[in-house]
């Protein structure tokens, strides 16, 4: 049994059943040490963690920076940087400059897929991939797993939905790829112009009719629309359309078996594709979700850091 | 100036020669192919060519220069040199340089640099339009008194089919091709690879094969329209070679290319994001590269052109997607081809057809010949040679090629150009 001895975190595509529950057990740990009143659990004491969010970001920017806080880490936020950050030098030159300042790890959000991989040819320091393009998030699917975990126990008995943009989600790609791998029975729902080809060729099952998809559901993860793109892509004509056909709303909800939990990787947009009643009903685990990535990303930055050993520190 | 290429396996296609002969050129033309008995003495050189090929040079009727305007990326002078080390004795080179090739001012610029500092000839393809912009003819009759050979706004598709539909009604005119770079813009989007299993699992758009397939289509039916001779440019899916194939049946007067790299290469090679596997159209299926085989064993498929486009390490070395797309290939076309030879899927005479004698005869240029008073433009290579290609063997002035570290076999020894040795490993 090898645990999760990897220098970066890229993607949930490569990870063993063993890396993830070593991922899980440590976040675990220190989820449970908090809640013992251990605020912070220094095993990156005097380290410095630079979090790159070339793409606007809020909750996972603040999750990554709470999570260094709590392991005792400094950041430094380069967030702040415009998104004029459109030319790869660019990137390129901010990760040579950072590297040469000998930081401790790069927590990396980037609208252009295959990023992070990019920042780990041209630089020697751990990567943490943060969400690339519509390729992978890994640390949201981990944090997903982790709140499946809870509420429902054994992940090889469940299925899984996901519903909405699968063919722009880079939190669909990761959590199909660590679902399956945990043995998971997964499928993905949404209009066929947002189921992207060949996506069957993953293990999942496709549906474009929600209501026929929703019986028999364990778990419910519904995915954000960005509105602008009915309008101007014609995925879908418009959000009122897709908000009656594809939205979990109070009538398909009562389609789903009664213990179903329902997920959000946010920022929601209540009543297009989440009505307000689903998303702050007792199905709704929407916000242990966002108190587990807490968890999960100091788990990540203690494990590719090489942190010290907890017992020590606490 | 008397050279004499002895006891090589001479392939000429035009002649229907493949045979052990001696060639013998004087001042720059063939002077006769000859079996038996020649005095050595007669000659002021003389190149044993014992065990390899000796063929017309190659012609490439797709590559790109660069200059004027991108000399950080190649110069007529690399860009020949390059296209020589690679057996080529003949290059076209496509008009997106900066200012465009669309007068006769840019196109005799072209003719004058590739005159003082080429190695081999060159000859100019004009833009079809104004800034390649898709708009407003360009200035076609007076590139073509400047030298011109035929005309494409490669790199772009010309949207409008009005505007091709006129273009291609006046190149008749001029008995020379309109070349087209076959992609629906508006079905590309955004796309970056091929639209498909790893444009999902990579997270980059797609470019679906039917963006170019649609295009190829709408051509053909100009070209059956207007009666012009069309070209497209690097075919890359097997709906193309279909429809293009329908064409020819139908007495359509198209023709079309394909380069080694849609040949040789997948969308699988994207897989680690490598900016130098991003090419346009982009690398494609097995199921295509299937298709595009039988293309050139059948006839669908007229000629293999590298497209060489060569990129400085700052426009490619970056994110894939805003990387420029394009890899060279002059130097790696005839070995990695020489891979269909030794696969028996074509024989050598009908890959130098493919790679030397049809696109002269596309672009009615000299080149693809051995007949006796033809420029002596000749290649020798050996078919069985065994080489790895480097960063540090690379001739032209970008490295951009997912071909590096690939094991070749067959090497070019000689390129003649006009008699000349231009070229020599």
């Amino acid at each position: 049994m090898k645990g999760f001895e990897r220098k970066h975190l890229l993607s949930t595509e490569d990870l063993s059943k063993e890396e993830i529950m070593d991922i899980m057990n440590t976040a675990r740990r220190f989820r449970d040490l908090m809640g013992k009143g251990h605020e912070v659990i220094p095993t990156m004491h005097g380290k410095i963690v630079v979090l790159m969010f070339f793409e606007p970001s809020t909750r996972t920017r603040s999750s990554f920076e709470i999570a260094a806080k709590r392991l005792g880490a400094e950041t430094i936020d380069f967030s702040s940087i415009k998104s004029a950050t459109t030319k790869g030098e660019t990137l390129i030159d901010t990760a040579k400059n950072l590297e040469a300042m000998n930081p401790h790890a790069f927590v990396i959000r980037h609208s252009n897929s295959g990023a992070p991989y990019l920042l780990t040819k041209i630089q020697s320091i751990p990567v943490v991939n943060a969400g690339d393009g519509f390729h992978e998030h890994p640390t949201q699917a981990l944090l997903d797993l982790m709140t499946i975990m809870d509420y429902k126990g054994e992940v090889s008995k469940l299925k899984v939905l996901i519903v909405g943009d699968i063919a722009h989600s880079r939190v669909a790609r990761s959590n199909i790829y660590s679902l399956k791998t945990m043995g998971a029975t997964v499928s993905v729902c949404g209009p066929a112009t947002m189921l992207p080809p060949d996506i069957q060729k993953l293990g999942v099952r496709t549906y474009t009719d929600l209501k026929s998809a929703l019986p028999e559901q364990d778990v419910v993860m519904m995915l954000r629309i960005q509105a602008e793109r009915g309008g101007i892509n014609n995925q879908f004509p418009t959000v009122r359309e897709y908000s009656r056909h594809w939205g979990l709303n109070n009538n398909s909800v009562k389609l789903l078996k009664h213990d179903a939990i329902v997920m959000h990787p946010g920022p929601m947009n209540r009543g297009v594709e989440i009505s307000q009643a689903v998303a702050d009903s007792e199905r709704s685990v929407i916000l242990p979700q966002v108190t587990n990535g807490v968890a999960v990303r100091m788990a990540i930055l203690h494990k590719v850091t090489n942190g010290k050993n907890i017992e020590e520190v606490i | 100036m008397k050279l004499l290429i002895k006891n090589g396996r001479v392939i000429c296609p035009v002649q229907n020669i493949d045979d052990k002969k001696d060639v013998i050129v004087e001042d720059g033309i063939i002077k006769d192919i000859v079996t038996g008995t020649v005095n050595e003495k007669d000659f002021d050189k003389v190149i044993d060519a014992g065990g390899m090929v000796v063929a017309p040079g190659l012609v490439d009727m797709h590559v790109h220069l660069r200059e004027p305007g991108h000399e950080g990326a190649e110069t007529i002078a690399t860009g020949t040199l390059a296209g020589a080390s690679g057996g080529y004795t003949t290059l076209a080179c496509m008009p997106n340089t900066h200012p465009v090739n669309d007068n006769p001012y840019v196109t005799a610029y072209i003719k004058t640099k590739a005159k003082e500092e080429g190695v081999i000839k060159v000859y100019p393809i004009g833009s079809i339009t104004v800034g390649q912009a898709g708009e407003q003819l360009a200035e076609i009759g007076e590139m073509l008194k400047a030298g011109i050979v035929a005309v494409s706004d490669d790199g772009s598709c010309v949207m409008n089919s009005y505007v091709m539909r006129k273009a291609m009604d006046y190149c008749k005119q001029f008995n020379i091709p309109v070349i087209d770079h076959c992609e629906d813009t508006n079905l590309k989007g955004e796309g970056v690879m091929n639209e498909g299993y790893y444009s999902m699992k990579l997270g980059l758009r797609g470019v679906p094969a039917v963006s170019e397939e649609i295009m190829v289509s709408r051509d053909i039916a100009l070209s059956d329209h207007t009666g012009c001779k069309t070209h497209i440019a690097h075919v890359s899916c097997a709906g193309s070679v279909r429809v293009i194939s329908d064409a020819k049946q139908a007495g359509i007067p198209v023709t079309a290319e394909v380069t080694p790299h849609h040949l040789f290469l997948t969308e699988e090679a994207v897989t680690t994001y490598d900016p130098n596997t991003k090419v346009n159209p982009p690398l494609r299926t097995e199921k295509d590269i299937k298709a595009l085989k039988q293309g050139l064993k059948n006839g669908t498929i007229d000629c293999i052109a590298t497209d060489h486009a060569p990129h400085s390490m700052e426009k490619k070395d970056i994110e894939f997607q805003l990387s420029k797309s394009g890899m060279i290939g002059l130097e790696t076309a005839l070995s990695l081809c020489l891979k269909l030879v030794h696969d028996n899927d074509i024989n050598l005479p009908t890959l130098i057809k493919l790679m030397s004698t049809n696109p002269a005869k596309i672009l009615g240029v000299k080149g693809g010949s051995l007949k006796k008073g033809e420029p002596a433009d000749i290649v020798i290579f050996d078919l069985n040679e065994e080489w790895t290609y480097s960063d540090d063997k690379i001739i032209s002035k970008s490295k951009n090629t997912p071909f590096k570290g690939q094991k070749m076999r067959g090497k070019v020894k000689h390129t003649i150009c006009d008699g000349k040795i231009v070229w020599q490993s």
